[in-house]
């Protein structure tokens, strides 16, 4: 028993330590951020790579989303005679949750383990500590671009992937079982207000500042060789995917209340 | 130039630097001899701050940088150049933007002209044609050739060498010994180099340092290193594993029977 709460303890300790270097690393970044000159160029560079390149698989995502939500609801609202509101249902979903929250955890598991991958090899090749003999500080010319990409980057593609949901949740309810396409979208317009896309994406915001955060945490504090990029990979997509779905419940809880 | 003073650094529970000293004056091509995971390439990394010691300083020019913030510390690295084990080149951009790196990032240059200026240092370093290849083009001695051009870009006064002939073979090896003389020769700049290798501690030295039991036990020119009395420094330099250095996981009683 008393080994159990020992084990548990050294649990929380970990935890805690864990916590308190990526509040570090976000301490560190938020001062480069503020410090001229911006890494312009390599912003740009990982905006093209969080937020262009997750689009396709997102886009994809969004829209068998927006599809198989229709679809169920659909089905399962005619019992009650209420397939009316599906257009309400597809919006209201896409927009305040899976739009974020699928995009994240998309980006997490693309961007996010790229990030880990690439910052973990350059740190067990000395790329890191090569960079800081040049005098440039590692924390301003990788981790901060990552954090301003991540931020910029995922409210973007949520958006994208709010609306390509609702299409697909247009295209079964309307095309598919023949309903009325005027219901589907005055549905849509009448419940939808401005708070609900807003809300999702501050949420989206956050997610995207968490992955990169999280990441490049990750991959700037490997060790141990190629074994050790592997850990960190895997420890930054389980952990971001874990921090969204978590904050989620908290972010929600606090915005749409 | 150089002045490390009663620097103790630990590892978790284990202890690598114990009260070391150490002095490179102004000009001088110091290498640093020890065993594997002795600690040099601590040595080398408290030198250019990329760690701080637990106790004890270190002092460039009668400045001691372990107190120092990161903008004061990226202005004393100016005075740097480091060549890494691995070489450590940036493997997302090419031979020349590489060597160009410090230029690109000190600002007012033309593209043009930084690409001109890493094809004059990757001459000097006797590579010609490689500028516009990939890192993982080349092989390892070019490799290390592509660090030294960028470890000397922007005209540092002291260059740190870490295992520079480390995984090369022997005629590669000695040809980035000819590199490193040339370097002190050409550049006048104060070196210090760490290694395990003693044909090349030998040819690049001025003074040779031992390190043990994280110390510098005994130092001094190659000859006085070559012909010295103490124990330790002797078996290490010629190369025995019986001896009063202990090789970690060995059965020594078995080597001492068999002799």
């Amino acid at each position: 028993m008393i080994r159990l709460i020992e084990k548990f303890g050294r649990l929380i300790i970990l935890f805690s330590e864990e916590l308190g270097r990526i509040m570090l690393l976000l301490a560190e970044t938020l001062k480069q951020a503020v410090i001229p000159p911006l890494e312009i160029r390599n912003t740009f560079a990982q905006m093209e790579e969080i937020g262009i390149r997750s689009l396709p698989v997102v886009l994809v995502t969004a829209v068998f989303t927006g599809m198989v939500f229709a679809l169920q609801t659909y089905t399962g609202f005619k019992r009650f005679g209420a397939e009316s509101v599906v257009g309400t249902v597809v919006a209201l979903s896409m927009t305040r949750e899976l739009g974020p929250v699928l995009t994240g955890l998309i980006v997490a598991g693309r961007a996010g383990a790229a990030m880990a991958a690439e910052l973990g090899t350059m740190r067990v090749t000395e790329q890191i500590d090569a960079l800081e003999t040049l005098a440039t500080n590692p924390v301003k010319y990788l981790v901060l671009p990552r954090f301003i990409a991540g931020l910029v980057m995922l409210p973007a593609v949520t958006i994208v992937a709010d609306a390509v949901g609702i299409i697909g949740g247009y295209i079964v309810t309307v095309k598919m079982f023949n309903t009325s396409s005027v219901v589907y979208w005055k549905r849509t317009w009448d419940f939808l207000v401005t708070g609900d896309i807003y809300n999702g994406l501050i949420k989206a915001c956050f997610f995207g500042a968490s992955i990169s955060l999280i990441s490049c945490y990750k991959g700037f504090f490997t060790s141990g060789g190629a074994e050790g990029v592997g850990k960190a990979t895997t420890g930054a997509v389980v952990l971001s995917s874990m921090t969204i779905l978590i904050s989620d419940y908290f972010l929600s809880n606090l915005l749409f209340r | 130039m150089i002045r490390l003073a009663g620097i103790y650094k630990s590892f978790g529970a284990k202890e690598v630097l114990k009260g070391l000293d150490l002095e490179v004056p102004r000009g001088e091509g110091l290498v640093v001899i020890g065993g594997s995971g002795s600690g040099k390439s601590v040595i080398l990394k408290h030198i250019i701050g990329l760690m701080k010691p637990d106790k004890g300083g270190v002092y460039i020019e009668n400045v001691d940088i372990t107190g120092l913030g990161s903008r004061a510390l990226a202005d004393i690295r100016k005075k740097f150049g480091m060549l890494f084990q691995m070489a450590a080149l940036f493997d997302s951009m090419n031979v020349w933007e590489n060597v160009g790196f410090v230029l690109q990032r000190q600002g007012g240059m033309k593209p043009a002209e930084i690409k001109e200026r890493a094809v004059e240092k990757l001459k000097m370093v006797g590579l010609t044609g490689v500028e516009d290849l990939m890192p993982s083009e080349l092989s390892g001695g070019m490799k290390k050739r592509v660090g030294l051009a960028r470890a000397i870009a922007h005209e540092p006064e002291v260059l740190l060498y870490d295992e520079p002939t480390t995984g090369l073979d022997p005629i590669t090896a000695d040809a980035i010994n000819d590199l490193i003389i040339e370097m002190k020769e050409r550049l006048k700049v104060t070196s210090v180099a760490i290694t395990h290798d003693m044909s090349s501690a030998y040819k690049i030295a001025d003074r040779i340092a031992m390190l043990y039991e994280g110390r510098i036990i005994e130092s001094g020119t190659p000859d006085e290193i070559r012909n010295t009395a103490n124990p330790v420094v002797r078996q290490f330099v010629t190369g025995s594993a019986v001896g009063p250095i202990k090789v970690e996981g060995v059965d020594h009683e078995r080597h001492f029977n068999r002799a």
